[in-house]
């Protein structure tokens, strides 16, 4: 079966954009973004207001799956770093956790390996956090506990996000 | 799958145009870029050849407004459609909540569709999807064309099931807004059901 829905409680929001501005900041970096693996925005922090972050998140996603799917042409199962080199700023793109993508967009300042280095230790961190979230939505699913927002949602309120 | 975060207070799903090559999914997604506000989207994403050949997907991203105090949004996707570009519309078809299927109404299209469509199943399968389960709607395109199928036959062929359909000229714009009405309607009805 396809993957279980993807839902973003606020304390676990809290302490993922916690960890990503200590990366930030740690990395030496410019932005960062988390990324569902359907291209989804999950975060972002930095000087995200420079760019379009929803392109940017739906691109990504984009290309881990090119990657992804060429990885298993030759037999990988993933290739869980990808690096993009600019003439200014960099993109270093991992995967965390199995399902989510990071994205630390970097330039001189920084460097490859300082940026590698604090990501891998950021991501051990996200993933305890991702995994809790998916065991959380899990639960959920099982108990058909209906806290969900759009329980109650009417044929109107439908026929009102098209007027 | 719709991605629910309860901290920004915001919904997003995603729409997949799918159908074969030349059929007018990148068409319907430019009119609906074109004819909406500028504050309810987002830049629209063409990976396109140098001939305007879809080459990986478009992308769309639109803000609806609000149900329940969330923010509504939805991102819409087409995929390649020259039959060579599988292994690229499977990736694309990754996390989808709902599938628009665009066919091209000519009459020497019609295998050309039916092949797209059992493509679709196909490529849904392998994801652990089941077309008759997803939100699905059908759209019969380039209705002001001469040398066309009746809606009928093409309904025969491409909808068994008898998903809501529409007669449309993407180029014009006639029907875009009603398929893409229809598909966020059937989405939002699946949520409702909390899967």
């Amino acid at each position: 079966m396809p993957s279980p829905q993807m839902v973003m409680y606020e304390d676990e929001y809290k302490k993922i954009n916690h960890i990503i501005e200590k990366l930030l900041r740690e990395a030496n970096s410019k932005v960062i973004f988390l990324v569902d693996k359907n291209g989804q925005l999950i975060s972002g922090v930095g000087e995200t207001e420079r760019f379009d972050t929803t392109s940017l998140a739906s691109l990504t996603a984009g290309n881990i799956a090119a990657t992804g799917g060429l990885a298993k042409l030759i037999g990988e199962k993933e290739f869980s770093i990808l690096f993009h080199e600019g003439e200014k700023d960099n993109l270093h793109i991992s995967i965390v956790g199995g399902r989510v993508i990071l994205v630390v967009l970097f330039d001189s300042r920084s460097s490859l390996g300082l940026v590698r280095l604090r990501v891998k230790k950021a991501s051990e961190e996200l993933t305890a956090i991702f995994d809790g979230l998916l065991k959380r939505a899990e639960e959920k699913e099982k108990s058909s506990d209906s806290e969900f927002p759009f329980a109650e949602i009417t044929d109107d309120d439908i026929d009102n996000l098209f007027r | 799958m719709s991605f629910i975060n309860y901290a920004s207070r915001e919904i997003n799903c995603k729409i997949v145009y799918y159908g074969p090559g030349l059929c007018g999914k990148t068409t319907n997604l430019q009119f609906v870029y074109n004819k909406t506000a500028p504050e309810a989207k987002g830049k629209m994403i063409s990976l396109a050849t140098e001939t305007e050949r879809t080459l990986f997907f478009d992308f769309l991203p639109l803000a609806l407004g609000e149900i329940k105090g969330f923010k509504t949004r939805f991102h819409l996707y087409t995929v390649p459609g020259q039959v060579f570009y599988d292994a690229s519309r499977k990736l694309i078809l990754k996390g989808v909540d709902g599938v628009v299927f665009v066919a091209d109404s000519q009459e020497e299209r019609i295998d050309a569709n039916i092949e797209s469509l059992d493509n679709l199943n196909i490529n849904l399968k392998e994801q652990g999807y089941d077309l008759n389960r997803l939100p699905f709607v059908v759209q019969y395109n380039k209705r002001d064309l001469p040398n066309i199928v009746s809606v009928e036959e093409l309904r025969r062929e491409l909808n068994p099931a008898n998903v809501p359909d529409f007669e449309a000229c993407a180029t014009t714009g006639e029907g875009v807004f009603e398929t893409l009405k229809a598909i966020a309607k059937l989405i939002l009805i699946d949520l409702k059901k909390g899967k």
